[in-house]
């Protein structure tokens, strides 16, 4: 039998060797500390401190602005400077709450943690809720709202995605190896939530470490199970990883839990845990820094807020000056004007290059080689599209299923005619997405 | 950090494939073929005929171009195929003129004015192919070997002579320039498939519905001598593998391309069983040419978690 996978993707170089044997290191921000209100899909949060205020390591500066919101923490003491507009990672211009950091790191007292089996449902989603947990793949949805689905008798599998199949990142491989028992404690918390459900770490075959390690710490645990996931971009979509492992198919219209499923990346679950089991809020995350133009690519646990510039310097500064530099993976993340933005609860990593590929392309007219078709996991004709956005023919786009994209990039990547086939499609859907939401 | 950095939409990093490099490898592939040409027909001057209309091809791309003001696109090797291709679909001892203008014709009517690169909606050399065969006739199929004149193994198998298959393998037979040697062709058909330039699809689709239909309608049954000498004579190779397979003119979808394989086998065979002339193959693409976009229609591919997952 071949390894578990989905129809289409690519192969590109995945640089993980440059960060993926540099464990975890803590970095302590220097600088002032930025919260954006909105580090999640949905309504922002709103500021519950003001200008002069003093705060704890661990206090909420900011609660959830409504259901599909979530709380945002101080990950340092000392004083609020400012509530003003600041350039968040995907350039966009967003309300923060700006703390001087006294260096003290004083800390909140946490309330003691009741244990699981004490715990009623509505506590654990409480819990999970409060401490500002959102997706931190990229996707920042909320995790208490995708953890409450309208029937949760009919979820049947809780997938831990253990994929990371993003070029360079290597943050969730070096969780896997250190905090394993984080990590399935946090699928422990969530399986607590759907009785009948079943975990799934789905694993990438290029991580055969954590496949061992995570089989070795769930070989007690009868409602779990680790799957080795053939290696391939993008594995880890959540529409593919779910088919990958369930043979479950689910299209745009619908949600995971339609096939029963709810899908967790690994900083997610291991924030769970901590949320939880510790009582503790969201105040940290794990950023891989790499990339040719940095002295030192590494891992960094980092505090929420801290300034990029900072974690550039931990991994030893660059030792190149770079042309790009880009938050999130090479894929999907978004190329940066500045380093003067903060590490947000979704940026997983920071990579910093010394050439842009993209800029040394120029663009010539399609061949119809097919090679887009070929690896498009969503089934669909990326070129085709492309061109009916081109001419903002909407109507034949949408006919032709362009909402069915998933935006994963895989068909710029191997277009040889160098088109911006993702950037062209994904700005129709922008569009078209508007649109239908207005009827 | 002084410099100013680079922002531009996901993803940022691209794959090496590039259009040109596509075409300089279908040239390389395109090199056993013409070079055994050149050889197999040394006494005509087919070499003369390869550098000219492959020349006139570049020149034409490039005259029009410079005169529209358009940016000049000689270097995605896609005119160097073109005309390489047509010069392969040639009789060595046609006049340098008829293959200059044929490299005309495929240019400029075929490819550009149609748009280019891309646009062109029937292949440019057997566009200019037939074009030279309507009006040249007597020219372009005046078949010469070792300085004998006479009938192509496929005139002679539709006469109902016995040929020799061997030298048809060999190529070392009357025939264009490119065609004769199947050997030649499947070297470079072979590098094609190996580097992912081609698939099996449409050429195996072709080929195979091909032998069904002379099986069923060529009055010989199941005869294995029969089936290699129709495989192995005239245009059926070196237009299966690299002219057929020719990514503007063929269909997108991969079931699109089945589609396709199947009516190029139906038309070929039609067109030598049937017709009036002992080949078929020039026709039989140009005709499927003008199908594709029918043909993609019905064959858009259903997407994932719309049962196209599978």
């Amino acid at each position: 039998m071949g390894l578990l996978t989905f129809k289409g993707g690519i192969h590109p170089d995945d640089g993980k060797s440059l960060a993926k044997d540099q464990p975890i290191t803590d970095v302590l921000p220097q600088g002032n500390l930025v919260y954006p209100l909105s580090q999640h899909i949905g309504a922002p949060a709103t500021a519950v401190v003001k200008k002069g205020d003093h705060v704890l390591k661990g206090q909420k500066i900011a609660e959830a602005g409504g259901f599909v919101s979530a709380p945002v923490y101080a990950s340092v003491s000392g004083t609020v400077k400012a509530i003003e507009k600041h350039l968040n990672p995907t350039g966009s211009n967003v309300d923060c709450i700006v703390i001087e950091n006294d260096g003290e790191y004083n800390e909140v007292e946490y309330a003691a943690g009741k244990s699981l089996e004490e715990m009623s449902r509505e506590d654990v989603l409480q819990a999970i809720g409060e401490a500002g947990i959102v997706g931190m793949g990229g996707a920042g949805f909320p995790t208490r709202v995708k953890l409450s689905p309208k029937e949760p008798d009919k979820i049947e599998y809780i997938i831990a995605n253990c994929a990371e199949c993003e070029p360079y990142i290597t943050a969730d491989y070096r969780r896997m190896l250190e905090n394993t028992e984080e990590l399935v404690s946090g699928m422990r918390v969530v399986l607590s939530l759907f009785e009948g459900a079943k975990g799934i770490f789905g694993v990438e075959d290029n991580k055969p470490d954590c496949i061992a390690k995570l089989k070795e710490a769930t070989k007690d645990e009868p409602r779990m199970e680790v799957k080795a996931l053939q290696t391939k971009y993008p594995q880890g979509a959540e529409r593919q990883l779910i088919y990958a492992l369930t043979k479950r198919a689910i299209n745009s219209t619908m949600l995971p839990a339609d096939a029963g499923c709810i899908v967790d990346n690994v900083e997610t679950l291991i924030g769970i845990h901590h949320a939880v089991i510790d009582g503790r809020p969201l105040t940290e995350r794990i950023v891989t820094v790499s990339g040719d133009a940095v002295e030192k690519p590494g891992n960094f646990k980092v505090l929420l807020g801290t300034c990029q510039q900072e974690l550039i310097e931990a991994a030893g500064g660059f030792k190149k000056e770079p042309k790009k530099v880009i938050s999130g993976g090479p894929m999907m993340g978004f190329a940066m004007i500045t380093l003067d933005t903060p590490v947000t609860k979704t940026s997983s990593a920071i990579l910093a290059f010394q050439k842009d590929t993209v800029e040394e392309c120029t663009s010539t007219p399609c061949i119809n080689c097919g090679r887009c078709v070929e690896i498009c996991p969503s089934r669909i004709i990326p070129s085709r599209l492309a061109d009916y956005a081109e001419r903002h023919d909407e109507e034949t786009f949408t006919a032709q299923n362009g909402l069915e994209c998933v935006e994963c990039g895989s068909c710029s990547y191997v277009c040889p005619a160098k088109r911006p086939l993702k950037q062209s499609i994904g700005s129709m859907r922008k569009i078209a997405l508007a649109n239908k939401k207005k009827k | 950090m002084n410099g100013k950095l680079n922002v531009s939409s996901s993803p940022h990093i691209r794959d090496k494939v590039t259009t040109s490099n596509i075409m300089l490898w279908v040239v390389i592939a395109l090199l056993p073929a013409t070079f055994f040409g050149i050889y197999n027909f040394r006494h005509e001057n087919a070499w003369l005929l390869v550098v000219v209309t492959t020349g006139t091809a570049v020149l034409t791309e490039y005259i029009y171009e410079k005169l529209m003001k358009k940016p000049i696109t000689i270097k995605d090797f896609s005119a160097t195929v073109t005309g390489l291709l047509l010069a392969l679909n040639l009789p060595p001892t046609l006049p340098l003129w008829m293959g200059a203008l044929g490299s005309v014709f495929a240019i400029l009517v075929v490819k550009q004015l149609f748009g280019g690169l891309g646009q062109n909606f029937m292949n440019p050399a057997l566009g200019a192919r037939c074009f030279l065969l309507i009006s040249f006739t007597g020219r372009m199929t005046y078949f010469v070997y070792d300085g004998v004149t006479g009938a192509t193994p496929l005139a002679e198998l539709k006469a109902g002579e016995a040929v020799n298959s061997m030298s048809m393998l060999l190529g070392t037979i009357r025939g264009t320039i490119g065609e004769t040697s199947v050997l030649a062709i499947m070297l470079g058909a072979m590098l094609l498939l190996l580097l992912g330039i081609i698939d099996l699809r449409i050429p195996g689709t072709y080929i195979l519905s091909f032998v069904i239909f002379i099986c069923l309608f060529g009055g010989h049954g199941v005869d294995p001598q029969y089936i290699t000498a129709h495989l192995c004579g005239g245009g059926l190779m070196l237009g299966a593998w690299f002219m057929a397979t020719d990514y503007v003119t063929s269909p997108i979808t991969k079931s699109g391309q089945i589609v396709y394989g199947v009516c190029l086998g139906v038309l070929t065979g039609l067109f030598r069983l049937f017709g009036g002339s002992a080949e078929g193959v020039s026709y039989a693409i140009i005709i499927s040419n003008l199908l594709v976009p029918l043909i993609e229609k019905v064959t858009l591919p259903k997407p994932f978690g719309k049962g196209g997952e599978r």
